[in-house]
């Protein structure tokens, strides 16, 4: 149905009587890209939760090594053997925890609510492109989490080689628990993941090329549209190389193949393996691996350049600058892995040209980080919760990206590979930003998908406890990693070297704890905020994008009568000769105005 | 176990207030201007909360710099290359506080500074390619400094090649431990294949190639001595999973890869006594030293054995996830003077012997 009615355009299109809609078909098989949307969105909270409370706890051991924690012996079970959490199962948690921020929530939860939300309402369509493959996409998204959430319960253990999962580690039972049937499901999900992302993919790429209304050219998309239009891009380029790679894993551990293993010695019995390079897999896996980061963090970038315009009652500043650096960020994307590989033993003449990519990427970075700023130069700032997660986002962006500098140098790099300061680096600038991002997506947006409004005052304390506690874990986690301390141990306790940082460790869980704890305000804004939260406005942050001009309560084709025509870009705030501080996208030009951005 | 199950009751508390302050919270906003939009005593408090945060940035790095900033990995270097290594990270360092400092203050003053006032309109301000342009070729030309005293120093520390009379060793990872080979008085490794692995009566725990006449002078030990001031070209092997030979003093570092040989090259410049001395050195030292001193009291008092006291010295350590035990897979790293070396050698036995 929903692609019909997308197909229908913008002919008046007749809402009220050719179909039924039972409950299965509004709320689970539901082909509605909002309806869609929420699933993500609400299937990616759950998965934040878990992946979030496995951080807490394998923060808990690092502060604390080997103590018993009654809250272990609940909810890790016999990973936690009278409490004290056990060295492989450390890594299981660690492994679990990356796997599931990066892809089931910061990719599927991120782009998947907010791409399927806000393409359709923003470029004027009645629904993605086909409705059935994207109820498809949720469903295998839905079964990939499950699978992924099942691993934890099977014999041996969650995979456990770290969230890249690099083999021989992650091909060789005998290496680690984790690499048994819990790597075999892993696999498995992740194989259902990339098959769910690039149905994903594909119906917004076509959907935004496809079905903008009438008036709505390219050049005047909002950037949130842009963003998402590109990730969706890189996400159909880098998938199916992990494909790819996951695919030749299952052959290596199943059917003995040596695509990835050779001359392998282990538990006093030399293996069959001859010939293949666990070098080939980290190419793969970073094909995909790099250009993610991008994944992550591009929708995020796309919605806080929304967010900041429309509350500092400005245009975004640069739009071509922003469209353009995009752009550049998403092609370098692709042509940069090789920066996570400069001590793999690759040919070093390799790492001097990586090096040379990544350092360029920097430049498209620094081109959105002062639009930002510029865009809040003298703008009229209205302090919402989600502005506030913009503004931090644009904090945490800098302060992460910067340390990227250190780190794409393969010189530099040499000495803080695999140590925290990588961590630090990378939660800052992919994790935390992205998360910010979501957010800041979910307070601004909330009054689009449930018809209500947040509480405004909840969502302070949230942004101002979780801004400060996310500083407080990954600021001085720098300084451990650049004293030299390797992520993914069990206990620094082994090393009295790392003594005297040991007491940053406590500092960081402290803060982890802390932050932790408060998202608990979060949920409980969202949750009550859907039920009893007060009644939104049509228009509630006075905005100019389409998705503004539909009705509060959802309907199937999202405007009761004709598609908007589009006359202007998105960005006509404070534009003077109108008395509003806003002119939206529908109104049409007065004699003699001028289309500034062009 | 018991304070296990308080921290547990503590936590659930925790929980359990915030849930329910919460839910006080915002029902006792019930009647207040409740259009959950900001309005301008919102913008006026998040204004200044905003640069409350500047503040809080600005104090967590100095914090971060006064009490964990006396940075092993910055100076110190105890290899050749290293001191190059350490001067380009000096610069990037500088650079990014400098960037940091300036780009943070801009955005949260402005945040302040613009923090929203009923009826004031902002400035319509879309586009300015000469800025545009201005913080485009800022970062090329920061970058390009960068890129090219990086990449000069990869290629010089990359380049492994057997000028100046290098001693070649050979670095081999299994999991959970490293093994040492030297190449013996040819200065040419044996011949080796995990195939060849024995672990018999008459063992060949790195898998030599008995018939290689190169291998039969090799020597293989538990521990690595390096002579100071002699070039090292060391060979990596793995038999089992990734590990990554790590040895963060002398900047250091290269993945050891199961089924084939990967290489770095260095030349350490200081004895392990000469760096003992060195006055970073010894106060990282009593500083650890008086940590684990108050650590054992409470072991004592516990009825429990005293930690060792530390004594510094250089290590190899694991840095590929690797399983279990990745945590505890190190070696101590012996500098010596040439002679001292030549007569801890001369003590070893040789391959073809044993």
């Amino acid at each position: 149905m929903s692609a019909t009615a997308a197909h229908a355009g913008d002919h008046g299109h007749d809402h009220g009587h050719h179909h039924k809609e039972t409950f299965i078909t509004k709320y689970i098989f539901s082909q509605d890209h909002k309806m869609i949307a929420k699933q993500y969105l609400i299937t990616g909270t759950i998965m934040g939760v878990i992946g979030i409370m496995m951080s807490i706890f394998f923060r808990m051991q690092i502060a604390w090594p080997k103590e018993s924690f009654a809250i272990f012996e609940i909810f890790l079970g016999n990973w936690a053997p009278d409490g004290v959490m056990s060295a492989d199962k450390y890594l299981a948690l660690v492994t679990i925890h990356g796997t599931i921020m990066v892809f089931f929530v910061l990719t599927a939860g991120l782009s998947g609510t907010f791409s399927n939300l806000l393409i359709p309402l923003q470029i004027g369509a009645r629904d993605m492109a086909s409705g059935f493959l994207n109820m498809v996409s949720y469903w295998l998204f839905f079964i990939s989490s499950v699978i992924m959430v099942l691993s934890l319960f099977v014999e041996g253990g969650a995979a456990s080689a770290g969230w890249t999962v690099y083999p021989p580690l992650s091909a060789l039972p005998e290496a680690i628990p984790g690499s048994g049937l819990g790597m075999t499901l892993w696999l498995v999900s992740m194989a259902i993941f990339i098959a769910s992302s690039l149905l994903g993919s594909l119906n917004y790429i076509v959907t935004v090329i496809n079905l903008r209304t009438k008036g709505m050219s390219m050049t005047r998309l909002p950037l949130t549209i842009w963003a998402f239009f590109v990730t969706a891009i890189i996400g159909v380029v880098s998938f199916p190389v992990l494909l790819s790679a996951a695919l030749l894993l299952i052959f290596d551990r199943s059917f003995g193949t040596s695509f990835y293993l050779s001359d392998i010695f282990i538990q006093g019995e030399a293996l069959h393996y001859q010939g293949g390079s666990p070098v080939l897999f980290e190419h793969l896996f970073w094909f995909l691996g790099h250009p993610e980061v991008y994944i992550v963090l591009l929708p995020a970038l796309g919605i806080t350049s929304e967010i900041i315009a429309t509350n500092s009652r400005k245009p975004i500043f640069g739009y071509r600058a922003m469209v353009a650096s995009i752009l550049a960020i998403a092609f370098l994307s692709t042509i940069v892995w090789g920066h996570h590989m400069f001590i793999s033993g690759m040919n070093p003449f390799l790492g001097s040209v990586f090096t040379f990519t990544t350092l360029l990427i920097a430049i498209p970075s620094a081109v959105k980080a002062f639009n930002y700023i510029t865009t809040l130069w003298k703008g009229n700032l209205q302090m919402n919760p989600a502005m506030l997660f913009s503004i931090g986002l644009v904090s945490t962006f800098i302060t992460g990206g910067l340390t990227g500098i250190i780190l794409g140098d393969s010189t530099l790099d040499i000495n803080v590979h695999d140590t925290y300061f990588v961590v630090a680096h990378f939660h800052l600038v992919m994790g935390i930003s992205a998360l910010y991002g979501m957010f800041a997506g979910i307070y601004h947006w909330f009054p689009k998908l449930f018809g209500r409004m947040m509480n405004k005052n909840l969502g302070y304390i949230h942004f101002w406890v979780t801004a400060v506690c996310a500083y407080g874990v990954f600021f001085p986690m720098h300084f451990i990693g650049m004293a030299g301390l390797p992520r993914r141990y069990y206990t620094n306790s082994e090393f009295p070297l790392f003594d005297d940082v040991a007491d940053v460790n406590v500092v960081i869980t402290m803060f982890a704890i802390i932050g932790g704890a408060f998202q608990l305000v979060f949920l409980y804004n969202f949750f009550s905020s859907i039920f009893y939260g007060k009644k939104a406005p049509q228009n509630p942050w006075r905005s100019n994008t389409l998705e503004w001009t539909t009705p509060v309560e959802h309907i199937h084709g999202n405007w009761p009568g004709e598609i908007p025509h589009v006359h202007r870009w998105a960005y006509d705030y404070s534009k003077p000769g109108h008395d509003e501080d806003f002119v939206p996208q529908t109104v049409p030009m007065k004699e003699g105005e001028e289309e500034l951005h062009h | 176990m018991t304070t296990g199950l308080l921290t547990f009751i503590v936590l659930i508390l925790i929980a359990i207030a915030i849930w329910q302050l919460t839910k006080i919270f915002d029902l006792s906003q019930a009647k207040a201007d409740n259009t959950q939009i900001a309005n301008d005593k919102d913008n006026n408090i998040n204004g200044y909360l905003m640069m409350g945060f500047l503040m809080f940035i600005y104090i967590i790095t100095i914090i971060s710099f006064w009490k964990w900033g006396d940075l092993p990995l910055i100076g110190n270097a105890a290899s050749e290359h290293g001191s190059s290594v350490d001067t380009l990270m000096i610069i990037s360092m500088v650079l990014i506080f400098f960037v940091q400092t300036v780009t943070q203050a801009l955005l949260h003053y402005f945040a302040y500074k613009y923090r929203g006032k009923k009826g004031r309109k902002a400035l319509y301000y879309a586009d300015n390619d000469k800025l545009e342009f201005i913080w485009t070729i800022i970062p090329v030309i920061t970058l390009a400094g960068l890129i090219l005293y990086g990449l000069f120093t990869w290629n010089e520390i990359m380049d492994v090649n057997m000028d100046d009379d290098p001693i070649v060793v050979e670095l081999y990872a299994q999991q959970f431990n490293w093994k040492v080979r030297y190449a013996g008085e040819d200065n040419v490794l044996g011949k080796a294949n995990v195939r060849l692995i024995d672990l018999g009566d008459n063992p060949n725990i790195l898998g030599l190639d008995r018939e290689d006449k190169y291998a039969q002078d090799d020597v293989i030990v538990q521990e690595l001595h390096l002579p100071v001031n002699r070039k090292v070209v060391f060979k990596m092997r793995s038999q089992d999973v990734l590990h990554s030979a790590y040895m963060p003093h002398f900047r250091m570092q290269m993945n050891c890869v199961p089924g084939m040989i990967t290489e770095f090259a260095m030349t350490p410049t200081m004895t392990t006594d000469e760096m003992r001395q060195t006055s970073k050195i010894q106060k990282k030292v009593s500083r650890i030293n008086a940590l684990r001193a108050a650590k054992s009291e409470t072991l004592v008092a516990k009825g429990e054995e005293p930690l060792e006291p530390y004594e510094f010295n250089f290590l190899l350590l694991c840095n590929k996830i690797c399983g279990e035990s990745h945590y505890n897979m190190q070696i101590n790293v012996i500098v010596e003077s040439q002679e001292d070396f030549d007569k801890w050698m001369a003590e070893q036995e040789t391959f073809g012997k044993k």
